[in-house]
């Protein structure tokens, strides 16, 4: 029971870890993309929508990748190309993805197509309670290893230095000659793609079918799971399996018919995204590691 | 190994090492450089001297290949070329290092280094070298540290070590003296006259013209985008560069007076306060006074507690609870306890350091901005009601009292230049004749011309009665019109010292020391105060 529930959390951590590793990238790089709920739903709707139509799941993913990353083209022209305002740019995505993705989604309602299989590891998977870690499918594993990749090219290449760089102090990386709005444009790409799989992955492993809205708030949840992650990708993962586990504890909660209201459960994670946002935001961003030139638009000066 | 590498060049020793022919940009209707002819040779030493605005950014960017000239070219060791961006210019030999700083807080200096180097540099060797090259020039560093945590002398031995890893054949330094004590200056003087000696070229970018006649040998001097001279600097006085560079002859400002039996103004008595931020200095057990009719200058380098000093006596910060030994008294009122706006009524008043968005709202209008702090004067405000004549009136007034010039009647305060801008935010608590006057880096950035304007002005002030407190890292500027001076280091202020009484090494002295125990610092080889690598060090501190 307990390992089921274990990896009932996994599942439900997988699509936060995504959407909040592609954040995670482009904040680094400086760009504040609030959009993430929106790039989810394209990804969402893109990837039942090609499961569908070719009834491969891994298409499926493919096009909810693809589905994010071209959304956030769209926020890396008006926000890098023109300037505009990070933030309102970003909350307009968010609401054009809803719309967009419930237009194109609306003949698919109804429909359900056959999930990403499990690929279950013989013999670790046997092993109580850590053989949950080994039952999970394909793009769950693959979120382990883009998390893994993500770090080390922060953390270890001249590429992740550049683009921690042209976060921390745009005009320093402009002087000393490189391309900010093209890093930036690339992780805002990359935040886009791993928001398209994120999303893709709620019709594709966790409920078979689309439903308007269907991401219900996980885009702001990966969102504050970056701040709470102090940018830090490990940290991202360990953030996403909590706020995994008390979304799972409150569908527990209403199952068993706790004495408390279901609505009152239901906000639970919502809560506590507010109250990590607001114990952090005490520190003050410095000391949490937040990019000092995030949400800044970088233009060319003499 | 020599720190210059000597591509044994086939030509001459005539040939320049740079030389730019006819260098002209213009940004919009601006031309910024017009025709500049300019050379610099292996070995030398040369000045780049102007105002702001002259053009001198514009033209180093031209080199470093942050701009390309609209007409005109670059000769690099006698044959043309074109720099397209920073990394060709850096591997052709051009290393600089910036005014504000081209350093990442959060990174450290191994980290900040790697940035700057070719990608195909062997990064492991790394920390080693940097050990290496910098005790060499004996201007220690740590490669681990973080660069929040370091001073700022500490940061611009970052910048430099970067660009001496790439044995640089020209080394451009962007007004680099700004930020550092006359110790610190003296052995930045050192280590470029040795790159000299071993046949780096220095072009050397500043507007202050002792440390230009102590350096360099040749000074091309630049105005209003167009190179007005060429001279050799040991032939030139101070003061014949002065009026080269600004056009016109330098005016004195009248001999100081101390004025005689003038009774305590202002006086602060036991100010403390703790760091609240990781990056705050911790203010202990600050003690002054000053005179009717007296300039106390409080000299310092930028991050000892200025800025949380400033905003203890506008203020802006007050202690939790009334008690304990805090006191800030004029005449014999005490205001520890009062706004920034009830110290003003009281008859104080405050120029802070950064005139966009702390002095002067950049979107707004000049006369919005005089009314920002000028509401309780001539009825500009009755019944909560503006009265936009007056106001228009009273922002002209200053603007002709000060030689403020501006675009228009009334301009937005960010079409003003920075000169401009401050002979404004001075002028309008000054015609206010303010019992108290508190400033914060009078002339931060602004032109010589204007500088002096302000310079007199406030010294008019304090012949008219009114006592200031001028908190300033410009020593030039605190022994021309300072009668008391008293040096704030790491959140404490020295005894006030009569001016008369001290010498600039000596206030250079109190504002370097300290900190011995400081965790970067390695003894350094000889140098004047034995304990340059520590100074100002407070940031470290901190956060330690």
């Amino acid at each position: 029971m307990a390992e089921e529930l274990l990896l009932a959390i996994l599942l439900t951590s997988v699509p936060l870890i995504l959407a909040a590793t592609g954040e995670l990238v482009a904040e680094k790089s400086g760009v504040l993309n609030l959009g993430v709920e929106g790039m989810m739903l394209m990804g969402a709707v893109a990837a039942f929508g090609v499961a569908s139509l070719t009834g491969s799941p891994y298409l499926g993913i493919l096009g909810g990748g693809l589905a994010g990353l071209l959304i956030s083209l769209i926020f890396a022209v008006f926000v890098l190309g023109l300037a505009t305002n990070q933030v309102a740019t970003g909350l307009a995505l968010t609401i054009f993805g809803t719309g967009l993705s419930g237009l194109i989604g609306a003949p698919l309602v109804g429909q359900s197509i056959d999930g990403l299989p499990s690929l279950i590891i013989p013999w670790i998977s046997d092993i109580p309670m850590i053989g949950a870690f080994f039952r999970l499918d394909f793009l769950a594993y693959l979120s382990v290893i883009l998390v893994g990749l993500t770090a080390y090219v922060l953390n270890y290449t001249q590429f992740g230095l550049v683009l921690r760089a042209v976060g921390i102090n745009h005009d320093s990386a402009h002087a000393l000659g490189y391309p900010v709005l093209r890093v930036r444009f690339m992780a805002v790409l990359f935040g886009g793609f791993m928001a398209g799989l994120g999303g893709g992955y709620l019709p594709l492993v966790l409920t078979p079918h689309w439903a308007e809205g269907m991401t219900s708030g996980r885009g702001w949840i990966a969102l504050a799971l970056v701040v709470f992650a102090s940018w830090q990708p490990w940290r991202v993962t360990a953030g996403a399996i909590l706020f995994g586990g008390i979304t799972i504890m409150q569908l527990v909660g209403q199952a068993r018919g706790w004495a408390v209201p279901s609505q009152f459960l239901s906000m639970l994670p919502y809560f506590a995204t507010i109250t990590v946002l607001v114990l952090i935001s005490r520190g003050g961003r410095i000391q949490f590691g937040a990019p000092a030139h995030l949400g800044k638009n970088f233009l060319i000066t003499r | 190994m020599s720190a210059t590498h000597q591509k044994s060049s086939p030509k001459s020793k005539d040939t320049p090492l740079l030389a730019g022919v006819g260098m002209t940009k213009s940004f919009g209707d601006l031309v910024a450089n017009q025709d500049i002819n300019f050379s610099i040779y292996p070995g030398e030493l040369h000045a780049l001297l102007g105002e702001n605005g002259a053009g001198k950014s514009t033209f180093i960017k031209m080199v470093y290949g942050l701009l390309q000239p609209d007409q005109g070219y670059l000769e690099w060791r006698g044959e043309r070329v074109t720099v397209t961006n920073p990394q060709q210019a850096r591997g052709m030999g051009i290393g600089m290092v910036f005014q504000h700083f081209s350093l990442f807080e959060a990174l450290t200096v191994a980290e900040n280094i790697a940035l700057a180097l070719p990608p195909d540099f062997p990064r492991q060797k790394l920390s080693q070298m940097i050990k290496t090259k910098s005790a060499e020039y004996g201007i220690p560093l740590n490669p681990d540290s973080i660069i929040a945590d370091l001073s700022v002398g500490q940061q611009q031995r970052v910048e430099i070590v970067r660009c001496l890893l790439q044995n640089p054949a020209l080394l451009i330094m962007d007004e680099p003296t700004s930020v550092l004590t006359p110790q610190e200056t003296d052995q930045l003087f050192e280590v470029l006259k040795r790159l000299a000696n071993q046949g780096c070229a220095v072009l050397f970018i500043s507007h202050k013209l002792d440390e230009i006649k102590q350096l360099t040998t040749r000074a091309t001097i630049l105005r209003g985008g167009i190179k007005v001279a060429e001279v050799k600097t040991k032939d030139q006085s101070t003061r014949q560069l002065a009026e080269l560079m600004i056009g016109a002859k330098v005016k004195d400002i009248g001999a100081l007076s101390t004025p005689k039996n003038s009774k305590t103004l202002f006086s602060v008595s036991g100010l403390s306060r703790s760091a609240e931020g990781p990056f705050d200095i911790a203010l202990r057990d600050i003690s002054f006074s000053v005179n009717a009719g007296e300039i106390l200058g409080i000299a310092g380098i930028a991050g000892n507690g200025q800025s949380e000093l400033m905003a203890a006596l506008t203020g802006e910060w007050r202690p939790a609870s009334a008690a304990g030994a805090n006191k800030i008294t004029i005449g014999t009122a005490d205001m520890m306890a009062l706004t920034p706006a009830a110290r003003r009524r009281a008859g104080l008043a405050f120029i802070p350091e950064e005139r966009n968005g702390h002095a002067a709202v950049p979107s707004m209008t000049l006369s919005e901005n005089a009314l920002l702090t000028g509401y309780d004067q001539d009825d500009v405000i009755r019944r909560g009601i503006i009265n936009h004549d007056k106001t228009l009136a009273m922002a002209r007034h200053i603007s002709k009292t000060f030689d403020v010039r501006q675009p228009s009647d009334d301009p937005l305060a960010s079409s003003l230049s920075g000169g401009n801008l401050q002979k404004f935010v001075v002028g309008r608590e000054i015609i206010k004749v303010p019992q108290v006057l508190i400033v914060s880096q009078p002339t931060w950035g602004v032109d010589i011309g204007a500088a002096q304007f302000i310079r007199t002005a406030m010294a008019n002030l304090a012949k008219q009665g009114s006592a200031v407190i001028m908190i300033s890292q410009d020593l030039e500027e605190i022994f021309q019109i300072a009668h008391h001076i008293a040096v704030l280091n790491n959140g404490q202020l020295s005894e006030t010292l009569k001016a008369d009484d001290v010498t600039p090494e000596h206030i250079g002295l109190l504002m370097g020391e300290s900190s011995r125990s400081h965790r970067d610092s390695t003894p350094v080889t000889d140098n004047i105060s034995g304990d340059i690598s520590g100074q100002g060090s407070g940031k470290a501190r901190v956060s330690s």
